[in-house]
């Protein structure tokens, strides 16, 4: 199993009160449960089944994803720019594994 | 080691898969229903943006944005399961947008579903027209 990499773009800088553009990219095979190995066996579902950021203590987004999310989820969303500088990214993976990156956003 | 017999294999799988979604639509409207509880859906200022003709289903790039909602969920209706992904806006939201990339089986209508913040629901939806599937292949 390829290892779950996640990759984030934070704002070079972000302004106090305005809206500010985050692009996230986990690398994940996002099995569906749905194909069929060589033999006919089905291939078990493992899929990230949730996406979170947090900033600040608060929700900025919190996503549910099926099997349809394309490998590799990829999310786009804005946040609310305060005072706080922590971004906090979660992801969860079917069978438990929860992967967590804190980035510092650059408020000027 | 895969042999050029179960590519082919895999090939007639890829078809079968695609050929599906044309019974399944009814999942769609289910879906949406027990997203909704029932209630009725409006058009609003929900908007949904996808290419009109997709090469590959296995990355479809999707936006969804209405303003004021709680929450926007994304439903396809050609794919095996319909559900796609909810996206949940929180206090820290800059916006009630978001954009992800998508599988979808084959040409169909892809649906977003607003929950707006006093429990009415909006809806908009979009044909995508796909050239290779994104389910079984």
């Amino acid at each position: 199993m390829s290892e779950v990499k996640p990759r984030i773009r934070l704002p070079r800088s972000a302004t106090a009160g305005k809206a500010a553009e985050i692009k996230t990219l986990v690398s994940h095979v996002m099995e569906t449960g749905l194909r069929k190995d060589a033999d006919g066996n089905t291939i078990p579902r493992k899929i990230i089944n949730r996406f979170t950021c947090e900033y600040g203590g608060d929700m900025v987004i919190d996503m549910e994803l099926e099997g349809a999310v394309s490998a590799n989820p990829y999310v786009e969303f804005d946040i609310m720019v305060g005072d706080a500088t922590e971004v906090v990214f979660t992801w969860y993976e079917d069978g438990g594994n929860v992967y967590t990156e804190t980035k510092e956003l650059s408020v000027g | 080691m895969i042999t050029r017999r179960e590519t082919m294999a895999l090939g007639l799988g890829a078809a079968t898969v695609t050929l599906l979604p044309i019974s399944v639509s009814a999942a769609a409207d289910d879906a949406i229903a027990a997203y909704t509880g029932g209630a009725s859906v409006t058009e609003g200022d929900v908007m949904i943006t996808a290419p009109e003709i997709a090469e590959n289903g296995n990355t479809v790039p999707i936006s969804v944005e209405a303003p004021g909602a709680a929450e926007i969920a994304i439903y396809a209706d050609g794919n095996p399961t319909p559900g796609v992904a909810v996206f949940k806006f929180g206090p820290a939201a800059g916006s009630h947008r978001a954009s992800t990339r998508i599988r979808l089986g084959g040409t169909q209508d892809v649906f977003a579903v607003a929950k707006m913040p006093d429990g009415s629901f909006q809806q908009a939806a979009v044909e995508v027209k796909v050239t290779i599937g994104g389910c079984g292949g």
